[in-house]
């Protein structure tokens, strides 16, 4: 990790296997995309005064011996440029190469312990035995969660983002590089625990599904907008302990509606099965006829 | 503090284009952020200059642009602000609103300085 800055730069996400102690790839984003370098690198340290003072024929001179003009050279230029363009663009060739090769991908998202590597637990068998599955696994430390597919015996990945928060579609294409995925079969990728910026990172899913569970606020689709009005389904889990706490489902789910009237709305608990099978027949549907 | 990553990747594209404009420097840069765009400006200020060390961006003065969100009415055409992704047309009632600003994230310029030698 980098200590100037706490982001995950040079560093970046590690992919690791289950059963491969030895298998670690680093998913380095390379110079054009993490090319900046920390203080103490090879970049010049001098000082500027601060800019309002860097003036057209403004001059100076710096202490460290080295001397450069700033003559009238200041340039403003227009890029009018999606700050998450980078990030885009590479969706778009994951989104590609899903569609070429029939391969559906799901994105799920949710706050920590909403619960979904149990849901993938749970319906990965019920699956499988139609349609090929392959897993990854979005964290930022350990591969628990990997650990617990691989158990299922479809193929997973690890992708730990030490620092990040997120999953990007660079590391998704690095992963899927690594994963032996087969044509028309089923691809979850379980995104980092957060409800905030997996949002805003398309990662060439075919659907963003998001879950939240009866332990967490009715409330949480208007806390997170965003997060309900870029998915395409929500899944309620949990549904097993609603004897058990103050959640109002109707309230939820019409919350959840007023953020997003095109939302496809499940309710489930990937403990007991209960209402599985009507996500399952969808699903199902899904990957017949995408 | 998802903002750190965000905030890499303008510090990442802006020096890709200083760079490739010539410049030896960033003294500016003019972002849009929509107020719907779920980005916290001032989170991302912070952010930015802790991204911007070591690099051609350091110091860098960041302006953010943040225009007010602005919903459309699919059934009268009324335009008005809103403050969130749902809303109710204040004319007729209409929940068919199709949102027309407030979600930009762009990097609108950017201020370079070239080598004057
Ligand atoms: N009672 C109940 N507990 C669940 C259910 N689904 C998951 N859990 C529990 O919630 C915790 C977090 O689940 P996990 O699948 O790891 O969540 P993740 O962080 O979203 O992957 C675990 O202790 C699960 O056993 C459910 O439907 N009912
Ligand atoms: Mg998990
Ligand atoms: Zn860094
Ligand atoms: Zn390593
Ligand atoms: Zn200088
Ligand atoms: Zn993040
Ligand atoms: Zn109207």
């Amino acid at each position: 990790m980098c200590d100037t800055c706490g982001c995950s730069g040079d560093c970046g996400a590690v992919l690791r296997k289950p059963g491969e102690s030895d298998y670690h790839v680093h998913v380095n984003p390379g110079t054009e995309e993490h090319s900046h370098s920390h203080a103490g690198g090879e970049t010049h340290d001098h000082d500027h005064f601060p800019e309002e003072h860097h003036d057209r024929d403004y001059m100076h001179n710096h202490d460290g011996g080295h001397h450069h003009h700033h003559e009238g050279t200041s340039r403003k230029i227009v890029l009018e440029q999606d700050v998450l363009q980078q990030n885009n663009l590479l969706a778009e060739r994951n989104r590609g190469y899903f569609e070429a090769r029939n391969i559906f991908a799901l994105n799920f998202l949710s706050s920590p312990g909403s619960g979904k590597t149990s849901l993938l637990e749970k319906i990965i068998p019920l699956l499988h035995q139609r349609f090929p599955v392959a897993v990854i696994e979005g964290d930022q430390q350990t591969t628990n969660d990997a650990d617990r597919i691989h158990a299922l015996g479809v193929p997973v990945i690890q992708i730990n983002t030490g620092s990040g928060c997120h999953l990007d579609a660079l590391m998704v294409n690095r992963a899927v590089k690594e994963l032996d995925l087969q044509d028309n079969s089923l691809l979850c990728i379980e995104n980092v625990g957060n409800l905030v910026c997996p949002a805003l990172f398309d990662l060439g899913e075919a659907l963003k599904v998001v879950i939240i569970s009866v332990t967490e606020g009715d409330d949480k689709p208007l806390k997170y907008p965003t997060m309900f009005h870029e998915a395409d389904l929500c899944i309620l889990n949990k549904i097993d302990l609603l004897p058990y706490v103050e959640f109002d489902v109707a309230k939820c789910r019409e919350n959840a509606m007023r953020v997003n009237h095109h939302l496809e709305w499940f309710e489930l608990s990937a403990t007991t099965g209960e209402g599985l099978a009507q996500w399952q027949q969808w699903l199902e549907k899904r990957l017949l006829h995408h | 503090m998802h903002e750190m990553s965000i905030a890499m990747s303008i510090v990442d594209a802006v020096v890709a284009n200083a760079e490739k404009e010539g410049g030896v420097r960033i003294s500016g840069v003019e972002l849009l952020v929509g107020k719907l765009a779920g980005i916290e400006a001032e989170s991302l200020k912070f952010c930015f200059s802790a991204a911007t060390k070591g690099t051609i961006a350091e110091g860098a003065a960041l302006v953010i642009g943040e225009p007010e969100g602005t919903g459309e009415c699919g059934e009268c055409g009324m335009r008005f602000p809103v403050t969130f992704y749902y809303a109710e047309c204040p004319k007729c009632r209409s929940l068919r609103i199709t949102i027309v600003s407030g979600e930009e994230f762009l990097i609108q310029t950017i201020t370079i300085e070239e080598e004057g030698e």
